[in-house]
């Protein structure tokens, strides 16, 4: 099958051009109709995806599953995955299931609410496949409408303000990565994906008003995917967004937001900055290594004191984000695998943690977390699904939050032991903040009026936490699922900055001696 | 636990460790209504977690250092690891130095030493079985079992030994002072463990790694005792944990009374001086002081003696209170109290039996006797004296070892694999005595048998020989203690309250442990929360969002208004906007052309 990749990716549009022209009316019916259309695409994409996954070569590095068409003005369709796309493709298609799932009891426009997951799953997959910068920038990009929409519409009380901020604060990342896109494509005349990661950006260091920029063409570029990344993972300092968003974000959106659209930036940052740009990315490593150190102590230490449950969820997310970034720019085998470990087993764990929230909150509508306690006398399932997700993502060993966490922190620690040593205490912190909550919401007395009559998790909110244990637990206990199909991929990338550091490098040192040797005479 | 003592690389410990950290999270916790328990999960939990914080920073620097995390890759590099420097923190430091002290806060963290302690005595909000496990057999004594597992390293790193037998006396004692005055009858033996962990990182900080494994083995028999026997008494006493309610209950649950006696007797370590035999504390407790005095510094030595005689106070005090004297408090809980089922009694005999006769029956193997203890631990027999001469002869001792052990090492591990099968039964204790593998004999010398020990380290041999007066002065402490106890529970009850008052303010020190919760909740919890709630309305909120608002909302609408401005519908303004334009041109290009 030689379009698998788009099949995947287009078949969510499909489900949602299907619920759009052929679903009329807003009763029962038809509500119940769109969401069974929704779930039973979903679970197709991912019977489809499953395929990739089985005719995926782990030995190779290189793409695979690659399509190429001419598409419109010289600009072509390309489609590839590698060992470290596939996993992001397998996640979304994975989750989508059990986020539609999530939103059963949803009853406003529902039909709507459907059209726009479907979609944004088909651009979500797009962006993990695309090999073409222009479709890479439109999936990246379109894929803000969506969630937009999901915020703005289906949101909580605040929702206008969450989702322009949303929007805007994203945006503007990608305005700079946009004109570093046609730069790109200025110097080096194409806009495929893997001639680029081949394509050697000067890194030759010149003026700009006075001031030596190190690294040259390629800082600039750098700083403008930089920028959009950034946002998008969020880092510190441009994080501000995302608690915002997650908390006005309806249940399923903050799953979807948490587990898949936040590893965009991550992804990005392994696509594009570091086999494109490798010198910058060694020079400001230091830079993102020390804000990655600063967001994971200052966001958990937030976190600690937040009164909202998906506010502290949503800052303990930048701090896991933090170890990502991390992980990445230590520029070395250990980190970068652990950035992609950490990024899949965060999908699983922040997405439950989300759904967690989601389950009290439809019985409550309430996030606060001084309104519950003691939830374990009347809701022992719950608990301890809620226990299980809070110690993977305090990173317990055992579970995947372990494995990530490890391995991005012992590869910071061989670029920079400080760096180290301040992003491990995020390791207390983490613990601190996560059974802070667990103690206050589940733990104690069952005290509160209110919670008297709260029932357990039904059997459709089991199902859906059902695969989130199973993976969690399965990827904590055997990371090799993940580890050896990012290796190759992981270790040529690597070996690519490596080669191109050291041959700058080289670079540098015989241009000061030449420039050295009349001197001398 | 077991994937903690078994794992053969410091991920799978790793695992281990934090697993331990989870199930007693959730032991302590068990009472989950009770919310003194569940702060106590959580502060063993977190505080547990500052431990990791350095092990895990060990780990990550002796694989950035051996490049590998398998203890036999790591022990056999152990000696060019000694060579190392290792830049941390901006400063260099000789590698080995800062893997074991990073290595020792973990180690701290899990048993309880003095800075990172304060779980532990919290952890008895837990039910009384839990205590017991916790303290004798499991968590605690991971901390130990690290230091120990990882001699090869320790051996090459003096500083961070010293550190280790400084904290680790510092903590005995500091432990052993608050125990003698706290009233909770588990709180008393929770405090005993952390002085007793003390007793154990000074062993195994001054090089004698089999000594604190000997006392970490006889400890667990008759803490464990001791805990289930207060058990045993909080359930006669209809959950009773005050000792100040207890007294004469000797006759009402005579068992009890009895193993708490054993388990009393081997913790203060009553035993004939100078000869094998007594309680498994007399055993292992004198091994470490004579080591102490040998192996360490004078500090460590008083400190550990001065400890042993406030043990033998308050273990002696806790007896007196509960089983001696009127009945105090509730008379009706007293009139009701009774023996505890056959259940629990069964495991305090087993105990008591353990307390007895473990330190006789392991000894030698431990201590005693130097051959047996290298053959016990797997190590190559002959390695010290080899070392030493080779030594003599002028090479580096590494380098010595290293040759000569190559030409032993044949007819070393045959001696050692068949002793481990003859001496099958104690590894079949429970004890990790390690039975050497054809990878361990391929490895360098350091990764050879359970434990390593540095030619020249000759603690043991000289503490065989310590003065008399050494040997001897632990039980004197003991009998000090005793007598003192017995003094002021049995003979003059009205004396411990006389001396409250006059000592107020010491009381109170003592009675409020030093007030380290106190200080930790200031320095450390508070401001964290501070800065938190600093860094989240000001931070996020002002600094970010607002400077992003601001600009959004200030500048922007700035430039439009100015915008505006300009097309405010008068020709004038037009007319005088393009005359200015057309002189702005006019000049550029005359200037421009006149240049050319």
């Amino acid at each position: 099958m030689g379009n698998l990749l788009s099949l995947t990716t287009f078949i969510p549009l499909l489900g949602a051009g299907i619920l759009a022209l052929f679903l009329r009316g807003d009763d029962a019916a038809a509500q119940r109709n769109a969401k069974w259309v929704a779930l039973a695409t979903t679970v197709f994409t991912f019977a489809v995806s499953l395929f990739i996954l089985a005719g995926f070569k782990t030995d190779a590095a290189g793409f695979q599953f690659v399509e190429d068409r001419q598409w419109l003005l010289g600009m072509r369709y390309k489609m590839g995955v590698d060992g470290i796309s596939l996993l992001f493709v397998m996640l979304t298609t994975f989750l989508m299931p059990l986020v539609i799932a999530a939103c059963w009891d949803v009853t406003h426009r529902v039909k709507e609410y459907m059209i726009a997951f479907l979609v944004l799953e088909t651009l979500m997959i797009g962006v993990f496949v695309a090999l073409d910068l222009v479709l890479f920038y439109l999936f990246f990009e379109a894929g803000l409408i969506p969630m937009f929409l999901i915020i703005g519409i289906w949101g909580g009380k605040n929702r206008i303000y969450a989702s322009f901020k949303f929007f805007l604060y994203t945006f503007l990342g990608s305005v700079l990565m946009l004109v570093a896109m046609v730069a790109m494509f200025a110097q080096a005349g194409t806009t495929d994906i893997p001639t680029l990661m081949a394509y050697n950006f000067s890194a030759e260091s010149f003026p700009i008003l006075g001031v030596q920029i190190l690294g040259g063409v390629q800082t600039l570029l750098w700083f403008a995917f930089f920028a959009s990344f950034a946002v998008k993972m969020p880092m510190w300092p441009v994080h501000t967004w995302l608690p915002d968003a997650h908390v006005q974000a309806p249940t399923a959106g903050s799953v979807v937001l948490a587990a898949i659209l936040l590893k965009m930036g991550g992804y990005g940052f392994l696509r594009f900055s570091l086999p494109m740009f490798p010198v910058a990315s060694e020079i400001w490593a230091p830079l993102v290594l020390w804000l990655s150190a600063i967001a994971i102590v200052y966001t958990s230490l937030v976190a600690l004191v937040q009164k909202d449950i998906k506010k502290l969820i949503a800052y303990s997310s930048v701090a896991h984000m933090g170890f990502v970034t991390a992980g990445i720019f230590a520029l070395n085998q250990q980190g970068l695998d652990g950035a992609v470990f950490q990024m899949i087993s965060h999908g699983f764990i922040s997405g439950a943690l989300f759904l967690g929230v989601g389950v009290i909150y439809d019985r409550m509508h309430t996030r606060e977390i001084d309104a519950y306690g003691g939830l374990v006398n009347r809701m022992p399932a719950y608990a301890a699904v809620f226990l299980l997700f809070t110690m993977a993502n305090v990173g317990l060993p055992g579970t995947s939050g372990f494995v990530g966490e490890f391995l991005t922190l012992m590869g910071m620690f061989q670029a920079n032991t400080w760096v180290a040593a301040v992003a491990t205490t995020g390791v207390i912190f983490s613990a601190a903040y996560a059974l802070f909550l667990y103690r206050r919401v589940v733990m104690g007395d069952l005290i509160k009026e209110s919670l008297k009559s709260i029932t357990d998790m039904t059997a459709r909110e089991k199902w859906i936490f059902a695969p989130l244990v199973v993976m969690t637990i399965l990827l904590g206990v055997y990371p090799s699922l993940v580890t050896d199909i990012t290796g190759p991929s992981v270790a040529r990338l690597v070996d690519q900055v490596e080669v191109a550091v050291a041959a700058h490098g080289s670079e540098n040192a015989i241009a000061s001696a030449t420039a050295a040797t009349p001197a001398q005479h | 636990m077991l994937s903690l003592v078994t794992a053969d690389n410091l991920v799978q410990m790793f695992f281990g460790w934090e697993g331990v950290g989870v199930a007693s999270y959730l032991l302590i916790g068990f009472y989950y209504r009770k919310p003194s328990a569940n702060a106590a999960a959580m502060k063993a939990f977190i505080v547990n977690r500052v431990g990791d914080f350095g092990f895990a920073l060990g780990i990550f620097a002796l694989f950035f250092l051996a490049d590998s995390i398998n203890f036999s890759d790591i022990f056999g590099a152990a000696p060019q690891i000694a060579r190392m420097q290792l830049e941390f923190l901006g400063l260099e430091f000789r590698a080995v130095e800062i893997v074991s002290v990073l290595l020792f806060i973990g180690a701290m963290g899990k048993s309880a030493q003095l800075l990172l302690h304060t779980w532990l005595p919290d952890a008895m909000e837990g039910p009384t079985p839990v205590s017991a496990l916790i303290h004798a057999a499991t968590m605690v004594t991971a901390g130990v079992f690290l230091v120990c597992r990882m001699s090869p390293i320790l051996e090459f790193a003096p500083d961070a030994k010293s550190i280790i037998v400084f904290l680790g006396a510092t903590t005995a004692f500091y432990a052993a002072t608050v125990g003698l005055v706290q009233n909770d009858i588990k709180r008393v033996i929770a405090y005993s463990t952390c002085s007793q962990l003390g007793y154990m990182f000074v062993a195994a900080g001054s090089g004698v790694y089999s000594v604190a494994m000997f006392h970490l083995f006889t400890h667990a028999f008759f803490k464990a005792l001791l805990f289930l026997g207060a058990g045993s008494v909080i359930h006669a006493m209809h959950h009773e944990q005050d000792m100040r309610n207890y007294g004469g209950l000797r006759k009402k649950i005579p068992y009890t009374y009895w193993a708490m006696m054993i388990g009393t007797l081997a913790i203060t370590g009553v035993g004939i001086p100078l000869t094998s035999i007594g309680f498994a504390g007399f055993l292992s407790k004198d091994a470490i002081i004579e080591s102490a005095y040998a192996g360490a510094t004078p500090y460590a030595f008083w400190l550990l003696v001065l400890a042993a005689a406030m043990t033998s106070f308050y273990s002696w005090r806790l007896m007196f209170m509960t089983f001696f004297g009127k009945p105090r408090g509730d008379h009706h809980t007293h009139d009701h109290a009774h023996e505890s089922p056959g259940v629990m009694l069964v495991p305090l005999g087993v105990l008591s039996l353990g307390a007895i006769f473990a330190g006789m029956l392991w000894y030698a193997p431990f201590f005693g006797d130097e051959a047996r203890m290298q053959r016990f631990f797997g190590m190559p027999v002959t390695v010290a004296e080899h070392g030493a001469e080779a030594e003599a002869a002028g090479h580096g001792p590494v380098d010595a070892v290293a040759s000569l052990a190559e030409g032993d090492l044949e007819h070393a591990a045959e001696a050692v694999i068949e002793d481990t099968l003859t001496e099958g039964e104690h590894a079949d204790m429970g004890e990790e005595a390690h039975v050497p593998t054809a990878v361990d004999v391929a490895v360098a010398p350091p990764g050879m048998g359970a434990i390593y020990m540095a030619p020249g380290n000759d603690v043991i041999d000289e503490a065989h020989h310590a003065p008399v007066w050494v040997k001897v002065s632990p039980f004197v402490a003991m009998l000090i203690g005793l007598s003192l106890a017995w003094l002021m529970y049995i003979r003059r009850p009205e004396l411990p309250a006389a001396l409250v008052r006059n000592q107020r303010p010491l009381y109170n020190f003592l009675l409020n442990k030093w007030y380290f919760d106190e200080l930790y909740d200031f320095l450390f919890v508070r401001p964290a929360q501070a800065i938190g709630r600093f860094l989240w309305t000001r931070g996020d909120g002002n600094v970010i969002d607002g400077g992003i608002n601001g600009v959004a909302m200030g500048i922007v609408p700035f430039f439009t208004r100015l915008a505006g401005r300009a097309q405010n519908g008068y020709v004038f303004t037009y007319a005088f906007a393009m005359v200015l334009g057309l002189a702005l041109i006019l000049t550029w290009m005359t200037l421009a052309g006149g240049a050319e």
